[in-house]
This record gives structure tokens, sequence and C-alpha cells, in this order.
């Protein structure tokens, strides 16, 4: 097919960047949690399904999209801490296999749940009115709702960051990571870090499952398609490492924005195919501690 | 000469996986030969849809109307008193799922008939399985490879559209009326395939451009990287031939690309319940072709008769395209059962093929040679406005009258004369 200008080459680029907003915000918690944790959260895709099922029922019952922004992560959120408490927590110190088990179970509970509550059949989710359309940026049309999703995504990031970084409550964080033992010893409650990490991971997945709602509507299964991009994006930026979340998140958009563009059939292999040479060359991945997972 | 070699290569793929396939479930299930209690027992449909997966709303729409046409068969006294009963199947739009299920159907369920499938994939692998079984399959989904020589059976029938007639309908109209300059937008298997064909065989006729075919996988949950190469050709026409939530999340995001702007959006078939899934936004004004829609109950009393039933089973729920198939396949093999005055196979062949029927959409009848419904076939538009109550979605804006001169001939498909 002819007609390859630089307005499309870009436009395609800033797709995939877009594309690769929604991967970081989704990846960010699973990484977020396994770093800290060492839990791979299969449930994750589930706590995204929930965030867009709370939205969608706040919406039915009269809120408004902006006040589920807020809502939403709020209680995923608590909903994760209540997760960890009871379900994950007995599980410390057994082996990185009996949370994953664990919670890819509880995914399949949730699901189901959801199908009971709401049907099998999904509902639509329109996009909030103020952002509909599409605007021009310079090269092209570009959906409005898709650049708040990036700004969204740019955000958390930033507030997350902060937490982390610059507040006491993050350093322990930071240090329960690299060393739960010692931070034991002087008399830090370590339980107390990770339920509030798990909190975290999850609210974050809540937040993401909302803002995806406008973009394909609302389904009890729509977490199961983006766990698998999203352990592509935290395998290749490295388990655990935020930072390599993001910046794999970015990648694997585009990634996948390039290959639609020349070999739209090859798409959904190229991020697997990107994952397998990044393991061959670099098994940590981009920023991954070596060992985390032994 | 590639086609000359892959041809008997995938058929004996497929026989091989259905033969070990049947070895797997004679294995498993204890012989048990009760003819006596078989001749008693309840008349039993097989009918493997996908009740999960991405056509699952579909699916369970053709669950629904395949119990009441169950549900009418008993009421008015089944075949003398011996009822009928639906078994029904998850296949998870899955051909080789599909293929175990119909197979448990037949071997321990020891069914009657096979009425189901909505995928031109999966509906083959039944086929396949119940043709080698001699059981009537009646499918309820879209196909072309089903009508050819190849794939047919005597007993394969095929009550829903093929996508060259749906095709056909479609393309004469948005052809005729929006312009020359057609993309497509496409669901890498069969189905997309098949409807992309019929599109450029009736195109041929208005002189229609082919600006390019973008494929996508099934089961795409994001077009975003997709639609800027589309908006890029300028297309007059974006077609786009894809089913169930694949085709809800692409007219979403295409609604939200502006892609409407420039663009009139057609599509090979409109589902009524995607279209309820995704609302009004999403699906406004796409025009696409349907089997059957609850409205033209002003046209025809079958209708009006079918949708007052439905509504009574089902609080007041109207029913849908797909719901139309499940019932109409369910509803022709009994109406046969009750003409043949019995379930012999052979004998129910027989009363399909004289059956010249209006259950719910008009006349219609099977074709002698490939056992396709000769129907008609509806052009509707989606609508935002003015709905009068919930499933109030579609507009009928061109409707083609059954007639087999829409079909491939006889002969194009490879049957002998």
């Amino acid at each position: 097919m002819a007609g390859l200008s630089f307005d499309l080459i870009a436009l395609q680029l800033f797709a995939g960047l877009a594309l690769g907003a929604i991967y970081v915000l989704f990846a960010i918690g699973l990484s977020l949690i396994f770093g800290m944790l060492t839990v791979v959260n299969f449930a994750h895709g589930a706590f995204y399904m929930v965030g867009a099922y709370v939205g969608l029922y706040m919406l039915m019952l009269g809120g408004n999209f902006w006040l589920c922004l807020v809502a939403v992560p709020v209680i995923v959120g608590l909903f994760g801490l209540a997760v960890e408490r009871i379900l994950i927590r007995p599980l410390y110190g057994r082996g990185i296999d009996y949370p994953l088990l664990l919670t890819f179970g509880l995914s399949y509970v949730m699901v189901e749940l959801v199908r009971i509550a709401f049907g099998k059949t999904g509902y639509p989710f329109d996009t909030p009115e103020i952002l509909q359309g599409a605007v021009n940026i310079g090269v092209g049309y570009f959906p409005l709702y898709r650049l708040f999703v990036i700004g969204a995504t740019a955000v958390v990031l930033l507030g997350l960051w902060l937490f982390l970084e610059k507040t006491s409550f993050g350093l322990i964080i930071r240090a329960g990571a690299r060393d739960p033992q010692i931070v034991r010893v002087l008399g830090v409650d370590v339980s107390k870090v990770w339920l509030i990490v798990f909190g975290i991971g999850t609210a974050i997945a809540g937040f993401a499952g909302l803002l995806a709602a406008p973009l394909q509507g609302v389904i009890p299964e729509m977490g199961g398609t983006i766990l698998a991009e999203a352990f592509v994006v935290t395998v290749v930026g490295g388990m655990g490492s935020i930072g390599g979340a993001v910046l794999a998140g970015l990648l694997v958009g585009v990634v996948v924005s390039m290959t639609s563009l020349f070999a739209p059939e090859m798409a959904k292999v190229s991020i697997f195919a990107l994952m397998a040479v990044v393991l061959i060359v670099r098994p940590q991945g981009f920023f991954g501690r070596a060992g985390l997972m032994s | 000469m590639t086609r000359k070699i892959a041809k008997p290569r995938s058929i004996s793929r497929r026989r091989l996986l259905t033969t070990a396939g049947a070895g797997v479930a004679i294995a498993a299930s204890p012989f048990r030969i009760n003819l006596l209690r078989a001749e008693e027992a309840n008349i039993k449909i097989g009918f493997p849809v996908p009740l999960t997966g991405p056509y699952g709303t579909e699916a369970q729409d053709q669950v629904r109307a395949g119990q009441l046409a169950v549900a009418q068969f008993n009421d008015a006294g089944g075949l003398n008193g011996r009822k009928a009963e639906l078994v029904v199947r998850d296949d998870k739009l899955n051909p080789g799922e599909a293929a175990t299920r119909t197979l448990e159907l037949v071997e321990k369920e020891k069914v009657n008939f096979v009425v189901g499938s909505l995928s031109a994939a999966v509906q083959l692998a039944i086929n396949n399985v119940t043709k080698e079984r001699g059981v009537i399959f009646n499918s309820i989904s879209q196909s072309d490879a089903i009508n050819e020589a190849a794939d047919f059976s005597r007993f394969t029938f095929h009550e829903a559209l093929n996508p060259h007639l749906t095709s056909g309908a479609v393309g004469r109209y948005a052809f005729a009326k929006f312009g020359k300059r057609v993309a497509f937008l496409t669901a890498d298997y069969a189905y997309g395939h098949e409807m992309v064909r019929g599109f450029l065989e009736v195109g041929k006729a208005f002189n229609v451009e082919n600006l390019g075919d973008i494929r996508h996988p099934l089961g795409t949950s994001d077009f975003s990287t997709l639609l800027p190469r589309i908006q890029a050709l300028k297309p007059d026409i974006l077609c786009i031939s894809n089913f169930g939530r694949d085709q809800q999340i692409v007219l979403k995001q295409a609604t939200d690309f502006g892609v409407k702007k420039t663009t009139q959006i057609i599509a090979p078939l409109l589902s009524h319940a995607s279209r309820v899934a995704a609302g009004p936004q999403a699906f406004d004004g796409v025009i696409g072709g349907c089997s059957f829609y609850w409205g033209i109950e002003d046209k025809f009393a079958s209708t009006k008769a079918f949708n007052q039933a439905f509504s009574k089973m089902y609080d007041g729920k109207l029913p849908t395209d797909y719901g139309a198939l499940g019932y109409g396949g369910v509803r022709t093999v009994l109406e046969a059962v009750k003409n043949a005055g019995s379930v012999d196979t052979d004998k129910v062949i027989a009363a399909m093929e004289a059956l010249k029927y209006d259950y719910y959409k008009g006349p219609q009848y099977y074709r002698k040679c490939d056992h396709q419904s000769v129907q008609s076939v509806l052009v509707i538009k989606s609508k935002s406005t003015n709905m009068k109550n919930d499933a109030d979605v579609f507009e009928v804006i061109s409707t083609d009258e059954p007639n087999e001169a829409n079909l491939r001939t006889c002969a194009e498909l490879g049957h002998k004369a």
C-alpha cells in the first residue's frame, strides 16, 4: 500500500506511545507488587476488570466520571488490602509459586462473581462528554480521551515516584524490598508495609481498568488479554523495576504500532518476539535485578 | 500449485484430528448400549455454541431462542408425546474444543441432531464430526465453505446466511451510494476472508477501487494503531468485517478517531447484541446486513408470533438476529421430525429438503444441492435517535428478497447436477 508519509509515521509513533501509556499504567502495579513483595499477581487483570465494573456501577447510580477517578482506586485498593490480609499474607515465605497459584485461582473467582452479578454480556461505557472527539496534534487527528489517558498515566507515575523517593514511608518500602530482615530488626512492621504496597498496586490496576473502560467497553473477561501484555512489559522492563516497566511499556506500544503499519497481522506476535529478543540478550530485562526470582 | 498441495493436506489433518478425538472419546466413555432406553428417551438436540469468549453475547441469545423452539414443540405434544431437549455445550470459539464437544454429544449424549456454532471456522470442525458420524447438523452461523462440495455432506444444513449472500446485499447497497474508494479492516480468519472476497466480487460491477485490506487477529482489544493508517488512505467506505466484541471495540474506537466524519463505515453483519452492548454512539450511522430484525414484524405474521412468544418466555425481551437463527435452526429440524413422524436421519433429511417454511422472517427453503436456506437479507442502519425501546436499534433500509440468483450456483460450488 502506498501513501507512507512523514505525518503518518509520526502519527503512528504517537499512537504507539499512547498505547504504551496504557500498558505502563497497567504493568506498573504488577511490577510494584512483584518488586516489593515478590508476589506474581495473576489476579491483576481481575482487579483491573473490577475497577471498570465499580466505575460502571457508580455511573449507573448516578455518579460522574471524575468522581469515579478518585473513588474507584480507593474502593479497589481497599479490596486489595483485604485480599492481601486474608489470603496472601499466610503464604509469605513459602516460595514464589504459592501466591502465584492463589492469585491465579482468585482471578477466576472474581471473573465468575462479576459474571453472576452483572451477567456475561458486556456494557457500553461512554467517554465523558468533555473528552469526546478527536483533536489535531499537528500530524493528524487523535482522540482527546487517549491524550487524557497519557496525562493521567503521567500523573500516577509522578505521584508514585514522589511517594517512593521523597517520603519516609517510601524509604521504608524501598528498604523493605531490598532486605526485609534488617528492616524488621530495626523495628519496622514489614507486614504493614507489604499490605500497603499491595493496596497501592491493586488501586492502580483498578484505576487502569476505569480508564480503559471508555476505550473498549466493559466485559468480565477484559483483564485476560491485557494481563499477557502486561507480563511481557514487566519481563522486558525487568521484573520489579518501575523505571523498567515505564520504558518497556512505551517500547512495546511503539513496536506494536510500527508492526501494525507494515504488517498488521504480525502486531500481536511482535510483542512476544520483542520479549524473546530481550530475554536472549539480557535475561533479567532492562533494569531487572538478577536473582529476584530465585 | 500451492493450492493443490495445501488442500489434501488440510483435509487429512482434520481427519486425523477427528479420528484421534474419536478414539479418545470412546476410550474415555464406557460402552453403554441400551437400545430400548434410547428409543423412548427424549429427542436430543446437541447445541455447541461459544458461550464464553468474544461472541458470548450472541451465543447466549442463540440458546435462549433454541430453548423456545424446543418448548413450543413440547407444548404441542412433541412427536406423539415424545419430548425434545436441547443439550447445550460451550465450544469456546475453538475448532478443537468444538470437535471434542460434538463427539461427546454424539457418542456420550447420543444426540439425534446437532444445531449450533457461531463461527465460520468452528462450524466446519463440527460439520466434520457430524458428517463422519452421519448425524444431521444445522449450522446457524455464516460460512461460504460449508456450502462447497468439499465440506458439504447430505447431513449438512445451513440455516444462516452465508458471506457471499450478505456481502452481496450490503455491497450492492453501499457501493452505489457512498463511493468507489474502499478500504477493508478484517478479522483474520475464514469469516473475514470470505466477506472480503464477497465484497470484492460484487464490487467489480461498481468498479470499486480496493485501497487495501488490513487484517487483525480475532479478539483484538485495541485498534488505535490500525486506524491512522486507514485514515491516511482516505477511503469513501471503510468495510469492517469482524464480529462480536471485536466489532464493538473497533466501532467505538473508529468513532473516537473521527473516522465517521469523512468515511461511511459498513459491516457485512451488524449484530443486535453487539449494538446493545456497545451503545448507540459507537454504532451510530453504521450500515450492515443481518438475517433478522424484530422490526420486520409489521411485514410478516411469523415474525410477530415469534417476537411475542420470545418476549413472553423472557420477560419482555425481543429476539436478536442470532437468537432468531437459533430458533430457526432448531425449529426446522423439529418440524421435519414431525413431518417425517420419526427421528430417522434419512427420513428427516428428506423432510427438511421438502420444507417450504415461514417460521420467523418470511418465506424460506433449503436449496437441494447444498442445503443452504434461501432467504431474505436485510440491510440495516444503526440508530442513535428516536428509539422507542431498548431493542429499537436498527432501521431496515433495504431488503434483498429470497432469490437463488444471489447465491453462488450449485456448479460453482462443485456440486454435480
